[in-house]
């Protein structure tokens, strides 16, 4: 029971984690139905700058619980300004060509943005401390789950809830909504849909930054290649959620998670990555839209 | 109100609009009839900003809006219904109303405008919480007419709102647009592929061919002009 368990709480981490990212990946398919590639990189470059400001106040002998609130913090800002500039720079441009046009510049652009780092960085993985403390109450079960790890269900539903308070209820979000439903008649209703665009990009971008932070404390280190391989599941999660729908995400990631956790607790490690992948071959051949996904043009 | 001088529209290298001029006045109902393809659309899409202008000028109430963004042009009173409906197909009709007065941030007179529009359109209020997509032509046809005067327009530019809509329907929703005309002193710019219709609500007319003006005039005049009757009426 207790195996169980803990595989049931890591699969939740996961897919905690690849929520935290898949978002980004639906709220941007959404508004301007590119699947922005460079988003895995997003999550990558809050990591890196979440280990910089750690690094920074540590030295300087600051509380480790407010260096981690500001880490996360700055990262996701950050983080947001680097979405924001790469809109504008790789795909605005593009925006009215054919949509493989735009594909291609986003594939670019994570190309770019992981040498980048490596060249800025380095390509070994670098130790990443963990600052959020092991609390009394957790000792009895710190077998099955870490206070990282609550820290993240947590993170993960604050940012749900308040992502969804944004689309219903804020006057930005109802334009998002218009948007993603039709653009050009959000125009003429006079929605400034640059505007929406770029503030998409940040919001996504200051998400997957926290689960940038969040998930290398949790992993205790990071490369430049970790955003990759997390863009990548968290796309997998948005394309089996249905792609464009924002539950659709964050179901698709627990599925994703938990199936994961079991497959490898019950089956086998060596073929996780395997594994996920053929899920993604699975879904596109029986079910396209995903499982909250509408075949035709509705998104966020 | 509204003068368009020498516009010239691109869609890349096609040129939809050649040097088209224009002239609107306040309180009037002018219509733009032609075939298919002639360039009544884009005419439109070029005064809301959405496809702007490669050349020309367009003024309302003097001051230049060629070039500003499509939401600045909104903002400074030009609502347009544009073809196809192009209702929200996932918001309710409320929502839907919502968003015409997006740029607008009086809360209780927004409730009083969408008051008079149930009014106006009493099936709206029966289906305020039902998506947009699920109501029938003629209803969204209302509710979008519905939703450009949320905007509360000086000038409202209708794209064929007779499209796919049956006889009786038509008339209601003509009858609503000299409504408003007549009851708002909102000035109409409608585009009409139905001339005979068009031509009996407006004060003037433009015919358009092949991206050009061909010939202006009075309403009444071109209902009796041999060319248009041919061309345009079938008779």
């Amino acid at each position: 029971m207790d195996y169980f368990l803990e595989l049931f709480l890591g699969g939740l981490t996961r897919g905690s984690i690849y929520a935290l990212i898949a978002l980004g990946y639906t709220m941007v398919y959404g508004i301007i139905e590119l699947i922005n590639f460079a988003h895995g990189e997003i999550y990558m470059i809050g990591a890196f700058t979440g280990l910089i400001v750690i690094s920074v106040l540590t030295m300087l002998g600051w509380n480790s619980i407010a260096i981690i609130i500001l880490a996360a913090l700055i990262a996701m800002l950050y983080s947001a300004a680097y979405g924001f500039t790469i809109e504008k720079i790789a795909y605005k441009p593009l925006r009215g060509s054919q949509r493989l046009s735009a594909l291609i510049s986003a594939i670019g652009m994570s190309l770019f943005l992981q040498n980048y780092v490596l060249l800025a960085q380095t390509s070994n993985f670098l130790p990443y401390p963990n600052l959020i403390p092991t609390w009394d109450f957790l000792k009895p079960v710190g077998h099955i789950v870490r206070s990282t790890e609550i820290v993240i269900y947590i993170a993960a539903a604050l940012v749900m809830v308040a992502l969804t308070y944004l689309i219903k209820f804020t006057r930005m979000g109802k334009a998002m909504r218009a948007v993603a439903q039709d653009r050009d008649m959000s125009m003429l209703v006079g929605v400034d849909v640059n505007r929406v665009i770029s503030f998409t990009f940040i919001i996504g971008s200051s998400i997957a930054a926290l689960g940038g932070v969040l998930v290398a404390s949790h992993i205790g280190q990071v490369n430049f290649y970790v955003g990759f391989i997390a863009g990548i599941k968290a796309f997998v999660a948005a394309v089996l959620g249905g792609i464009g729908s924002m539950p659709g995400a964050v179901l698709g990631s627990l599925v994703l998670g938990w199936t994961e956790s079991f497959f490898t607790g019950y089956i086998s490690s060596d073929y996780e990555d395997v594994f996920a992948f053929v899920f993604l071959v699975l879904i596109l051949i029986f079910r396209p839209a995903g499982i909250l996904g509408r075949s035709d043009t509705d998104k966020v | 109100m509204l003068k368009l001088q020498n516009i010239e529209t691109f869609y890349g290298n096609i040129q939809a609009l050649k040097s088209i001029s224009m002239d609107i006045a306040e309180g009037e109902i002018v219509t733009l009839i032609g075939a298919n393809g002639a360039g009544k659309s884009t005419t439109l899409m070029s005064i809301s900003g959405v496809v702007p202008p490669r050349a020309g000028e367009i003024l309302f109430q003097d001051q230049p809006i060629h070039g500003l963004p499509p939401n600045t042009i909104v903002s400074m009173g030009i609502s347009q219904v544009p073809e196809g409906r192009r209702i929200f197909p996932y918001l309710t009709v409320l929502e839907n109303l919502d968003m015409g007065a997006f740029l607008r941030d009086d809360k209780d007179e927004i409730k009083n405008d969408i008051a008079y529009i149930f009014e106006l359109f009493p099936i709206l209020a029966e289906r305020r919480n039902q998506p947009g997509g699920t109501l029938s032509g003629g209803e969204q046809q209302m509710l979008a007419i519905s939703r450009a005067l949320m905007a509360r327009p000086r000038l409202l530019l209708l794209d064929e709102p007779s499209l796919g809509l049956a006889p009786l329907v038509v008339k209601r929703i003509f009858d609503i647009v000299r409504k408003i005309n007549t009851e708002n002193n909102t000035t109409v710019f409608l585009v009409e592929q139905n001339a005979n219709l068009a031509l009996k609500t407006a004060h003037r007319g433009y015919v358009m061919e092949n991206g050009r003006i061909i010939m202006a005039d009075a309403a009444d005049k071109l209902l009796a002009n041999e060319d248009v009757r041919k061309a345009y009426l079938g008779i």
